[in-house]
């Protein structure tokens, strides 16, 4: 469970930490300036980390008979 | 009439077909009207969901701004994975409440958990206010379609008052019924639209989307990151947290929560939903591709690039597909958002104060105010002279603000009373109300603050509501004494 909040807080860190550093227009990332790609990135990185704490949850395997 | 105008209005008579055939042989009490029963599965949720996060906001709002502003409208693309992580633990929360004591709507919901009625009536009509601009974005959209798909015979004015029209009468005629079959269509629709002329733009008048970038950045150094005055990196911060916290407090997010089938259901749309978010990316596209392509609009005007560009671009009955899009993004949430305002006055504002009167007049009264909410909605699109997104943006200032009372209501031990609750609320809508009214910007009235003066007013009066919040709930314990006994 600690390891989940933990999880989820990276994506906050991620955007929100991470806009400091990352507003920028070059250098370009698949085609992309560096602001919207680092965006993009998240947003990917931020369905794969809450996959892996829906797959961490017990809970979701208790639910499952519902 | 032209055949853009036409394809455009035989989606609309389609909707209200569909809305009409989807409520037929049914004799809808309230809940069937308003929460659609309890067996939505994942598809429709799913659908639901995507429904309304998908407006004319996205189609328009975001090309726009991409237009218009450039770095600054990423945040778009930001808030809503992060509302997600937030969603995986807060909606089963609420969702577990609501079923275990039969609540049917977001005021029911801090009506039992701070036992209050009062405290109902003051969340409902901080929602409905909220609501007015953003039905607002979702008229002015229609009026942006309606108006340039018309190639400028019918003026915006008009467009928008055809706009408020349609979104009434389809309203009248269905319920969440016809608003679930009508996003079906309409997500395929807009999936379909947004990617091809988020691909085809760039790469029929650029040569590719890298290529796009570049000549963009070549006519506008820095238009593709955030300024260091304005929209700048403290606005960033500010804005994409204000719109997270505030994603599921609007009270058809937070009422979609109780027609989920299980908790599980929720916990899995926050895993690939932000990805969904990735769609925005085309509606970007066709706003930077539009900058070279159609330049000289200015402000509001912005908003009209996508229909502009696709103006310049394609024949009639491509632009009569893409208004048909456009509709349906502005149709489906619209009727949402106007059901749930004027269901929100009627049951949970009127009926508070006269708890005797029958469902039926309770529905009756719903549908009356049906036509005035939309009225309200009409007359803040046409006398705000903000931009689709600046419009939503003052929506989740007001909204947001119930954050915190909410947050504390699912901690085990809420020690915060229904009026610290009230107060901190009230006191950050008037935050809100009277900086967005006025115009002020922190940024001018406090110099000494550099850049952190464009943290967005929503968060600033946030912060303000939850210190009143904390005061008040202090003052206002009950049960000090009786602790001090068990103590």
């Amino acid at each position: 469970m600690r390891l989940s909040y933990l999880l989820a807080a990276v994506p906050f860190l991620g955007i929100l930490g991470g806009v400091i550093f990352a507003n920028r227009v070059e250098p370009f990332v698949l085609g992309m300036p560096f602001l919207l790609f680092w965006i993009v990135l998240w947003v990917v990185l931020t369905s794969v980390i809450m996959a892996i704490v829906y797959q961490l949850d017990p809970a979701n395997k208790e639910d499952e008979a519902e | 009439m032209n055949v853009a105008l036409l394809i455009i209005f035989a989606f609309l008579a389609l909707s209200i077909y569909l809305g009409i055939r989807a409520r037929r042989g049914k004799d809808m009490n309230l809940e069937e009207w308003s929460v659609g029963g309890r067996g939505f599965g994942t598809i429709f949720i799913f659908l639901l969901l995507a429904g309304e996060i998908y407006t004319t906001f996205t189609f328009l709002g975001a090309s726009g701004w991409a237009y218009g502003r450039g770095g600054p409208a990423f945040y778009i693309l930001s808030y809503g994975a992060l509302a997600y992580v937030m969603s995986y633990w807060l909606l089963p929360a609420v969702w577990r409440y609501a079923k275990e004591n039969r609540l049917h709507s977001q005021s029911d919901f801090f009506v039992s958990k701070y036992r209050s009625t009062g405290l109902g009536v003051v969340i409902s009509l901080v929602t409905v206010l909220a609501m007015v601009p953003y039905l607002a974005v979702q008229f002015q959209g229609l009026g942006i379609i309606v108006s340039e798909a018309s190639y400028g015979s019918i003026s915006s004015t008009l467009a928008v008052i055809i706009g408020v029209v349609a979104v009434t009468v389809y309203v009248i005629v269905s319920g969440i019924h016809g608003s679930a079959w009508t996003s079906t269509i309409k997500d395929i629709l807009v999936l379909v639209v947004i990617v091809f002329l988020g691909l085809y733009l760039p790469f029929a008048l650029y040569g590719g989307i890298g290529e796009m970038f570049q000549q963009v950045n070549a006519e506008k150094p820095g238009f593709l990151a955030l300024p260091a005055e304005g929209l700048s990196v403290p606005w960033f911060i500010s804005t994409v947290l204000l719109t997270a916290l505030g994603f599921y407090m609007w009270p058809h997010t937070f009422g979609s929560v109780f027609s989920a089938r299980s908790a599980r259901i929720i916990r899995r749309n926050a895993t690939y939903l932000p990805i969904y978010q990735l769609v925005m990316l085309f509606a970007f596209f066709v706003g930077f591709a539009s900058i070279l392509q159609v330049p000289g609009l200015e402000g509001p005007e912005a908003d009209l690039s996508l229909l502009r560009i696709s103006l310049e671009t394609f024949g009639p009955w491509m632009v009569g597909l893409i208004g048909a899009a456009g509709l349906l993004a502005a149709l489906v949430p619209g009727s949402m958002l106007l059901m749930v305002s004027a269901t929100v006055l009627s049951k949970n504002v009127y009926q508070a104060f006269r708890p005797d009167v029958t469902e039926e007049q309770v529905v009756r009264l719903a549908k009356i105010l049906v036509p005035l909410v939309a009225l309200a909605g009409m007359v803040f699109s046409l006398a705000s002279g903000l931009d689709l997104v600046l419009l939503l943006l003052l929506g989740y200032a007001f909204v947001t603000q119930l954050f915190p009372a909410l947050l504390f209501s699912l901690l085990p031990n809420n020690f915060v009373t229904k009026w610290g609750a009230g107060a901190g609320v009230l006191t950050g809508v008037a935050i809100v109300a009277y900086l967005e009214t006025f115009q002020i910007k922190l940024r001018a009235v406090f110099p000494a603050l550099g850049a952190l003066g464009d943290t967005n007013v929503g968060i600033v009066a946030m912060l303000a509501n939850i210190i009143v919040l904390l005061v008040v709930s202090l003052a206002t314990r009950p049960s000090t004494v009786a602790e001090e006994q068990r103590a």
